[in-house]
């Protein structure tokens, strides 16, 4: 899987309460999860967000609730990814459990600038800058989390294994 | 080489006879648990592959806490949801209103968790349980979905840290300074991945009321779990509590730890956290003038009958200054109970505080205590971060029970020692 898009860039301990408060977890839906994303940090944050845009994070991303809605609401604002120092462990397996692949690079938050378009290859875990041809490599995904995300999520793989 | 309580408990529930840090296992779950927020995605997950069905209905928990009493429209939606589900499952332990508490309070208390129980939880404090010395851990919906129809849940065995306390406890200190103290040393990701180990003479002598709080708020530092070794005072506990058999498990003199924290707690004052995060501690000494508008005295952190006997004894004869508002909420409703036949109340009453029914509430901004714009909050709960307890620009500082007390007294942060005579 490869994607392409420009980069939203965030800081470090980005709290589950910032990328959606509370006071909306009594909706389920995604895209209405989606309206108020990241809407303390970066008010209107869903207008702007383009299909295939990448997030890329300082250490503890997702830190703070169990929430399901966080990752929930990031994807479905069109987000493709999202690249951290770190994430908090329960966003981590969340993220992956619905289909959002995230990953983890010491350096892309760094070095990668604001805006700037970069492509991410999931399976070598290679991003590239695509205006400097700077390459990064982050930690590859464990072969567990490779595949739940080629079956689809947590449930999908299930499923399929329940069907057997 | 030994292995840690950590390890001993998955791997036990893996069918495993050792297992060590960084290993992916398969383990039975004990207990899955699930709340008005995080159990309707949760059922959704379960409708979209099309399967209606659970895998123990005497293991699965389900807590409407949060929003509960229904504040509003959805979350009335959403409590309908997760208590049909219950119907319909037959789950064993669903717990209506009237019956209820905040889910970490409530299940110690019912002895429903255990030591050495594996438990997972559709909510990021799970790892109270810890306290009790079970491995509980908060995971998401999904993962809920998957423990609820499986039974069986996939870990990566975490790296352990122990945590050490000597010395004495000095006056109006408790678990709530204790776990402050520690991640205000390690930081929000200190410990993350990890198990967090509590031991030490310090937490030998601590209450159970204590060691939850301590446990509660592993999840503050990242970790996976956090720990204590179940003892006497666990069985004691547990004694006439307990709702089946349980085992204890306790770590090896050779088990391996990554790294190694002592403290002495000699030296540790109350602390407050600052906003915006629980990592940013001040002993009490140096937090200056700070004036508030609100007291929270309540939620899975601070909420048990200990926290409100402490708050009696500083509220006690004291009246909450003028134009603050003092919110307390016993965590459940055998704690409201047993606060009222202490006669708690009447001095909470006496003291202008307002008393809640047990919910989350406030905590997560949800209702009953809501911060306006540029509002100031002292708070017995868990976390401070932007927004978390109302507006973008309220703040919230975290603090034991006496602490939070007193400053609803004072109007502003204060001191135990300040407003108690005598």
């Amino acid at each position: 899987m490869i994607f392409r898009g420009c980069v939203w860039k965030f800081g470090a301990d980005i709290d589950t309460d910032v990328i959606i408060p509370a006071r909306y977890l009594n909706l389920t839906d995604p895209w209405e999860l989606g309206q108020h994303c990241m809407e303390g940090a970066v008010p209107g944050f869903h207008k702007e967000v383009k299909r295939g845009d990448v997030i890329v994070a300082e250490k503890n991303f997702g830190c703070g609730s169990s929430r399901e809605h966080a990752p929930l609401a990031i994807k479905a604002i069109g987000i493709s990814c999202i690249i951290a120092k770190s994430f908090a462990r329960i966003f981590y397996r969340n993220a992956f459990n619905i289909g959002l692949p995230i990953l983890e690079c010491a350096t892309c938050s760094d070095q990668i600038d604001e805006g700037q378009e970069i492509e991410v290859n999931l399976n070598t875990g290679e991003i590239r800058d695509c205006l400097k041809g700077q390459l990064f490599r982050a930690k590859p995904i464990p072969p567990f989390m490779q595949e739940l995300i080629r079956d689809g999520g947590l449930m999908k793989h299930l499923a399929k294994q329940l069907r057997r | 080489m030994g292995m840690t309580i950590t390890e001993k408990i998955l791997a036990s529930h893996a069918g495993l006879e050792k297992v060590e840090a960084g290993d992916l296992v398969n383990v039975k779950i004990d207990i899955a648990l699930g709340n008005d927020i995080t159990l309707p995605l949760a059922i959704e997950e379960l409708e979209r592959i099309g399967i209606d069905r659970v895998y123990d209905r005497e293991k699965i928990v389900i807590i409407p806490d949060h929003f509960a009493p229904n504040k509003d429209i959805k979350s009335a939606e959403n409590c309908k949801r997760i208590k049909e589900f219950a119907k319909r499952h037959q789950i064993l332990h669903y717990y209506e209103v009237g019956e209820m508490g905040i889910e970490h309070a409530l299940l110690p208390e019912q002895g429903i968790v255990l030591p050495g129980d594996v438990v997972i939880g559709g909510d990021s404090h799970t790892c109270t349980y810890g306290g009790v010395g079970a491995f509980a851990t908060g995971v998401g919906s999904t993962d809920l979905a998957a423990a609820m129809l499986t039974g069986e849940l996939w870990f990566k065995v975490p790296e352990s840290t122990k945590f050490t306390y000597r010395g004495k406890l000095r006056k109006w200190v408790d678990g709530k300074d204790l776990i402050l103290y520690t991640i205000g040393d390690i930081g929000v990701d200190g410990a993350l991945y990890r198990a967090m180990e509590f031991t030490g003479e310090v937490v030998d002598q601590l209450s159970i009321s204590g060691r939850l709080t301590i446990a509660n708020m592993a999840i503050e530092a990242g970790a996976k779990n956090g720990i204590f070794q179940p003892d006497e005072m666990t069985e004691e506990y547990f004694r006439g509590r307990a709702s089946r058999p349980y085992r204890i498990f306790r770590s090896d003199p050779d088990a391996h730890y990554v790294e190694v924290k002592e403290y002495d707690t000699s030296q540790i004052e109350p602390q407050v956290a600052f906003p915006h995060l629980p990592s940013n501690t001040k002993p009490i000494s140096q937090v200056g003038d700070i004036p508030i508008d609100q007291v929270v005295i309540g939620s899975c952190t601070n909420g048990r009958l200990e926290d409100l006997r402490v708050a009696a004894q500083v509220l006690k004869g004291n009246k909450v200054a003028p134009y603050v508002r003092l919110i307390i909420i016993p965590a459940t409703q055998e704690i409201y109970r047993q606060a009222m036949r202490e006669g708690l109340f009447e001095i909470f009453l006496d003291a202008k505080a307002v008393i809640s029914t047990p919910t989350c509430g406030p905590c997560l901004g949800g209702h009953m205590g809501v911060l306006a714009k540029g509002e100031r909050a002292v708070a017995t709960t868990n976390r401070n971060f932007i927004g978390r307890m109302g507006h973008l620009e309220s703040e919230i500082y975290l603090s034991n029970p006496a602490v939070a007390a007193a400053s609803a007294v004072r109007g502003k942060i204060a001191a135990p020692e300040e407003v108690v005579r005598g």
